[in-house]
């Protein structure tokens, strides 16, 4: 089945399920089309659909365009698992740049539907032992390629893709936390009551690689915005640092963007002159995140 | 040589008649089932709330997700592990004198073993997704491997209460006339048309046999997996080769201490002074001291190897442990729940039943806050600083209906266990008069 069709059918199943295309797939297909023809006529259903730009919006049945960003949930359950062909992601970055502005922070908990308590990103400030100052670090997942939260997940909730990115079907995890326990960076978070804005979301169809609506009783955690990736952008934190701190890439491509100055660098020139580290690379859990030291950097 | 049943003699009629006589509905005990049944309801609207608005009405929050539910769940799999090491290890070794408390210890395995399951999904987030773990188990994870056991065991234990339990209810379907219509019902069900043949002994003890030594290894693996939960992580303070060790020997603590409790209210409710002796008691305050020494010498490596390696992070957890926020719990869970208890049951007197009993009571508490010492602390302190986060995600305290919910579990036990004895009799007549018969040739 080709992608177009696959989306067309997307939408068929969305109002199917909406209950308003009536018995057959074909009466769901007349009626889209009705409504593509003359969209001035509102037939009085509203459902909430989240746009491009990701700002929730409500509409009229009758007024949704081909274009609009709502799919069926099987077909984003697949292309969530499956993930970007032939790429590997990486994120570099720059302690020496960071001033703790919590920009990414803010950007993120907004995209992802999180209480302030909620974290997928978490500006930390640490201690330096040997000039006895602290320093500001950022701490996303950081996308283990040995992820020792994936293997202990009993149900395959929470997974690797070929892209390296580490997700969460929150649609299949059972919330026992075992993979909150297994995370040696402490990256994730889990929705102990109902979820921030709950029955402002409570319709709309759940996208795994932007992990919103968050459910009550799952864990969440930073996806590293794969749900922009997808549309060739940068992760929501990486743009919102005013600092430059963060560098975005590809590693198959050997190059990283600069989220701030969107200047694009290769990216084992950056590492090597910057003599970067990942977490507690001791622990075997191979990180996708590295980091330049909290010193005057180069780049 | 075998003292421990009364030289007195009884003869069969009166040993069916003091066994039988705990197997109906006194009013003493619809008032005592009653009372459980109200605590339970009281302790389930806690669930309820929880399943209503999530697990947020827990102390639980994102640095120590795992609190009492887990400690708890741990706790009840250490404790069913008990009927294994009575019924099957001395069982099989023909230890003579723990053959009328193999039932006893079954009944302890089978209740704590069932609730221990029920547990988990009380501190599962969607246990409305429990199909999930069958729909999509991974192999890879150890929760997988701990279910898997879980329900083994469970399945054995009941057959191995049930199978050795056919004589008795066909002796009950025989001579108990005056019990309601279902009942006579059920034991004419359960029974299997038992009729004292030899040829059916025969079988009954082949298959229990096999299930004898099929325990052993199954009851070694859930508490091993179990603690498997943790050192497979990469956590200090769980991250421990010995932990599989670790856990059994304690398991074997806590179950030691829960069959003396049961053994003593047994004794004293259905006047069984002549079949669970003093004698028994005895001899289980000495199994008791030979379990809780080798718990200490784990406990000791636990702490010494890593406390020795000043400068690792496990050196951390150990410090917090011995001097640090939880010495205090650590220092009384260790001293007056493991070491005073095993020295006081050194003397003779104290390894009678009331002393006994009231020390174990001691034990098994000691046991579950030692559980929690294990579960809590080591989330306490992760590897990143906890920040940007409320205040009280610094400590750990359970709340109200999380206490609620953890009692309905130990309420939900002493229901499994009252009514199963009330059913049946707890001690196995036939392999009493067995034993009598086997005596009186001897003698
Ligand atoms: S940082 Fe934690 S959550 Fe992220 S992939 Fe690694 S183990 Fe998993
Ligand atoms: S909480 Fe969810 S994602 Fe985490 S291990 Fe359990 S089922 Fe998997």
């Amino acid at each position: 089945m080709s992608k177009a069709n696959k989306n067309d059918n997307s939408r068929r199943n969305f109002l199917q399920k909406l209950g308003i295309a009536g018995a057959s797939a074909v009466a769901g297909s007349a009626l889209l089309l009705q409504g593509c023809n003359n969209s001035n006529k509102a037939s009085g259903n509203k459902v909430k659909v989240l746009t491009a730009d990701n700002k929730l919006v409500e509409v009229d049945v009758a007024h949704l365009q081909p274009g609009d960003k709502i799919k069926d949930l099987e077909y984003l359950q697949d292309r969530g698992r499956e993930g970007i062909p032939g790429k590997k992601f990486v994120m570099v970055v720059d302690l020496a740049k960071c001033k703790n502005a919590r920009k990414c922070m803010k950007a993120c908990q907004s995209a992802h539907q999180l209480k302030p308590e909620m974290h997928h990103i978490n500006v930390l400030e640490m201690d330096d032992p040997v000039r006895h100052t602290s320093y500001y670090m950022p701490k996303p997942c950081q996308h283990c390629d040995n992820p020792p939260c994936v293997s202990v997940c009993p149900v395959d909730a929470t997974f690797k893709r070929q892209d390296g990115i580490v997700l969460i079907d929150n649609e299949r995890c059972i919330g026992c936390r075992f993979c909150v326990a297994a995370c040696p960076y402490s990256a994730r978070s889990f929705n102990w009551t109902e979820p921030k804005d709950a029955e402002e979301f409570a319709e709309v169809t759940y996208d795994m690689e932007l992990n919103v609506p968050q459910k009550k009783g799952t864990v969440t955690k930073c996806a590293f915005s794969a749900d922009r990736l997808r549309v060739g952008k940068l992760p929501y934190c990486v743009s919102a640092c005013p600092n430059g701190v963060y560098y975005f890439g590809d590693a198959n491509e050997d190059l990283v963007t600069n989220g701030t100055t969107k200047k694009t660098v290769r990216l084992s020139a950056l590492l090597d002159e910057n003599a970067a580290y990942t977490l507690m690379p001791e622990l075997g859990t191979k990180p996708s995140v590295y980091y330049l030291p909290p010193r005057q950097s180069k780049g | 040589m075998n003292d421990t049943i009364t030289k007195e003699n009884l003869n069969d009629d009166q040993i069916d008649q003091d066994l039988l006589k705990n197997v109906n509905w006194g009013n003493k005990f619809k008032l005592w089932l009653a009372f459980l049944s109200v605590s339970l309801i009281i302790c389930l609207y806690f669930y309820y709330q929880q399943l209503q608005h999530g697990l947020g009405v827990t102390g639980l929050h994102d640095y120590v997700s795992w609190g009492i539910y887990i400690s708890n769940f741990v706790f009840f799999v250490a404790t069913s592990l008990i009927g294994m090491l009575i019924s099957s290890v001395l069982g099989l070794m023909n230890v003579h004198w723990v053959k009328p408390l193999a039932r006893i210890a079954e009944l302890v395995a089978v209740a704590f073993a069932i609730v221990a399951g029920l547990i988990i999904i009380t501190d599962m987030g969607r246990p409305d997704r429990l199909l999930n773990v069958f729909m999509h188990g991974r192999v890879q994870s150890p929760i997988v491997w701990d279910i898997a056991v879980i329900v083994t065991y469970v399945a054995i234990s009941v057959l191995l209460l049930y199978i050795p339990l056919l004589p008795d209810i066909a002796l009950c379907r025989d001579k108990l006339k005056n019990v309601p219509k279902w009942q006579q019902k059920m034991y004419k069900i359960l029974a299997l048309g038992w009729s004292g043949k030899t040829r059916q002994f025969k079988i009954m003890n082949n298959y229990t046999r096999i299930l004898l030594i099929l325990i052993i290894p199954i009851a070694l693996s859930i508490h091993t997996v179990t603690s498997w939960l943790f050192a497979m992580t990469l956590r200090s303070g769980w991250d421990s080769p010995i932990f599989g060790p670790y856990f059994v020997s304690g398991a074997f603590v806590a179950g030691c201490a829960a069959v003396i409790i049961t053994m003593f209210f047994f004794q004293r409710n259905f006047k069984l002074q002549k079949y669970i002796t003093t004698d028994h008691f005895d001899r289980m305050g000495k199994l008791l001291v030979l379990v809780a020494l080798v718990y200490v010498y784990f406990n000791i490596n636990e702490i010494i190897v890593p406390g020795y390696k000043a400068n690792t992070a496990d050196a951390k957890h150990v410090d917090e442990m011995l001097y640090g926020h939880e010495s205090l719990m650590f220092w009384l869970v260790q001293l007056g729940g493991l070491v005073i208890p095993f020295l006081l049951i050194l003397f003779k007197p104290m390894r009678k039943p009331l002393p006994l009993t009231l020390i174990s009571i001691v034990v098994l508490a000691g046991a579950w806050f030692k559980r929690v010492l294990i579960v809590v602390p080591t989330q306490l302190s992760p590897y990143y600083p906890i920040q940007n986060v409320p205040e009280k995600w610094n400590h750990y305290s359970p709340t109200v209906p999380e206490i609620a919910i953890t009692l309905a579990s130990f309420i939900l036990v002493l229901i499994i266990m009252t009514v199963l004895a009330k059913l049946f009799p707890v001690i196995s007549i036939w392999e009493v008069k067995e034993e009598m018969n086997h005596n009186k040739e001897l003698a």
